[in-house]
């Protein structure tokens, strides 16, 4: 069923919005996922990640992976960053199949992976210094750029265990961004931040997401931050890992997490999303 | 407000200062009036004073200084070759299974064995020279520092090695700024033990072993016995005490305040 979502002939699946169709979308593919499985076994479970999956994510384009726990998005995302080794299928990034993270993929994960021994300015060269054909000059701007992007300029010399939970993701996102890959994959990159932070961080991540124009792929169990941030909303149900159904959001940008509109969607998702928990429990 | 707190802080720094004189003033105290009751023989227990003149007279005629040289460079030498060997094989343990599996053990095996165990062995092999001393520094370094290497290269976390490979860092550069950076604080543990170690293995083997190349501090306090000169013996002990702790505070101070300083841990 998943497979046959991205033929253009095959039956259409219920979508909330009446949005352009998989036809009519002018932008080119950035990322094709096709037919990828998954399995982990380990002495203690046996479990299907990700069966038969296949995606298209366009160019600039900002795609939301949600489900319950165990329903395989993070894997998804760390097979298309080239993290994971799927057991079948395929994943293109601008039609070159991904066997290994490269640099045109960078990721953010949950927690915010900073190297302790580097100040905040360090880290985000860190991804700078692996990037041919800039000289030292280039990288120091580009790096104090994208600080400031993110809203820590000034912070280039803290260290990293002097900076808060959302600092220290804000320095994340400046490093990920600063070698300009034309893709972030994110992993539930705001889940342990408290809700303050985490409001602010919709904000800047629409407004980057805008000023940048790159192709975003976000993991996340929450189905407002969804809403907020996605131009589609994937939903995926798990054991098997599948893709149950996709919704279009076509909200006006800058989105408030609290709009009343965004609501609306948000509840609706909301619904589809327990379904497909409560189906999975049987 | 500022001037008054740091004042406070004058005040309590003065106060520690105060308590740490006061505690070696009495201890001295205790010293000197346990010598001048008479009850022992000065022979066994020379009153503070003489000690004192032992170390003036030993520092102006040169032999503390030339046998600290000796002893320095033999240390310094051996232990800087013990972490060279020790740093790549341990890493190599840390990403090669089979390297652990057979270095790895003998590593271990060798760690637990006291390193002045090495000392006759060392002997046989490279008879009384400066190689049979070297020789029994780099074994009671190197070993402690492989072991910490792996140890600490297999525990930095995930995390951090998968944002290091998503930024392309691999081979030489993942080890070289990832995972041996990552891998720090154990890494300063380990070479702080084989520092021990080494130390530790080097005086025993100076006391037991003349070696006519050079005489090192472990000599000085091996003819003070012979001597029965219990000044001397006091004094060189205190000279190596005083060693121990400017290397500590040299070589090892500088990165242990760095990793205070990055990893947030530890207080103050």
């Amino acid at each position: 069923m998943t497979a046959a979502l991205l033929m253009p002939a095959a039956p259409a699946i219920s979508k909330p919005a009446a949005l352009p169709d998989v036809q009519m979308r002018v932008t080119p593919t950035r990322i094709r996922v096709e037919g990828l499985s998954k399995r982990f076994v380990t002495r203690r479970a046996d479990v299907q990640a990700l069966d038969n999956v296949s995606l298209e994510i366009e160019q600039g384009e900002f795609v939301c992976l949600i489900g319950p726990s165990g329903c395989g998005k993070s894997t998804l995302l760390d097979i298309i960053a080239g993290l994971t080794k799927p057991d079948s299928g395929t994943v293109e990034s601008d039609g070159k199949a991904v066997t290994a993270p490269a640099p045109d993929r960078m990721v953010m994960f949950q927690e915010p992976a900073l190297f302790p021994w580097l100040d905040a300015l360090g880290n985000v060269m860190f991804g700078l210094k692996l990037k041919p054909g800039l000289t030292k000059n280039d990288r120091l701007d580009i790096a104090h750029r994208y600080l400031k992007m993110v809203g820590l300029g000034g912070f280039e010399h803290s260290y990293i265990h002097e900076l808060s939970g959302g600092m220290k993701q804000r320095v994340a996102l400046a490093r990920s961004l600063a070698p300009d890959p034309k893709v972030l994959l994110m992993d539930e990159p705001f889940a342990a931040l408290d809700a303050i932070t985490r409001e602010q961080l919709y904000d800047d991540l629409q407004m980057i997401w805008a000023q940048t124009r790159k192709t975003i792929v976000f993991v996340t169990h929450n189905v407002r931050e969804a809403t907020c941030l996605a131009d589609r909303v994937v939903l995926m149900s798990p054991r098997p890992g599948r893709i149950a159904q996709e919704f279009d959001i076509p909200l006006p940008r800058p989105r408030d997490i609290n709009g009343a509109e965004l609501s609306r969607y948000a509840g609706e998702m909301a619904r589809s999303l327990k379904t497909v928990t409560d189906r999975s429990r049987q | 407000m500022i001037t008054s707190s740091a004042a406070t802080m004058v005040a309590s720094s003065a106060r520690r200062t105060g308590i740490v004189v006061l505690f070696f003033t009495t201890l001295i105290g205790l010293w000197w009036l346990a010598t001048a009751s008479g009850r022992w023989s000065a022979v066994i227990l020379p009153p503070p004073q003489a000690i004192a003149e032992y170390l003036w007279s030993g520092l102006l005629d040169g032999s503390i200084l030339e046998s600290t040289l000796v002893t320095m460079k033999r240390l310094l030498v051996g232990y800087f070759m013990g972490v060279a060997i020790g740093l790549p094989v341990g890493l190599l343990m840390a990403s090669n299974q089979s390297v652990e599996d057979t270095v790895g053990s003998v590593a271990l095996g060798f760690q637990t064995l006291p390193s002045v165990c090495w000392v006759p062995l060392a002997l046989i092999w490279f008879g009384q020279s400066e190689s049979a001393m070297l020789f029994v520094v780099v074994m009671g370094t190197t070993w402690s520092v492989m072991i910490a290497t792996s140890h600490g290269a297999r525990n930095i976390p995930p995390i951090l090695g998968r944002a290091a490979r998503t930024m392309g860092s691999q081979g030489f550069h993942r080890w070289t700024r990832v995972v041996l950076p990552a891998s720090l604080p154990f890494l300063v543990t380990g070479m702080k033990q084989g520092w021990a170690f080494a130390w530790r293995s080097l005086m025993a083997a100076e006391i037991y072993v003349t070696i006519l190349t050079g005489f090192g501090l472990g000599h000085l306090l091996h003819y003070g016995r012979e001597l029965n000169a219990m000044d001397q013996v006091i004094g060189v002990m205190l000279v190596i005490v005083a060693i121990g702790l400017v290397a500590d505070r040299i070589l090892f101070s500088p990165w242990e305040r760095f990793l205070h300083e990055r990893w947030g841990t530890g207080a103050r």
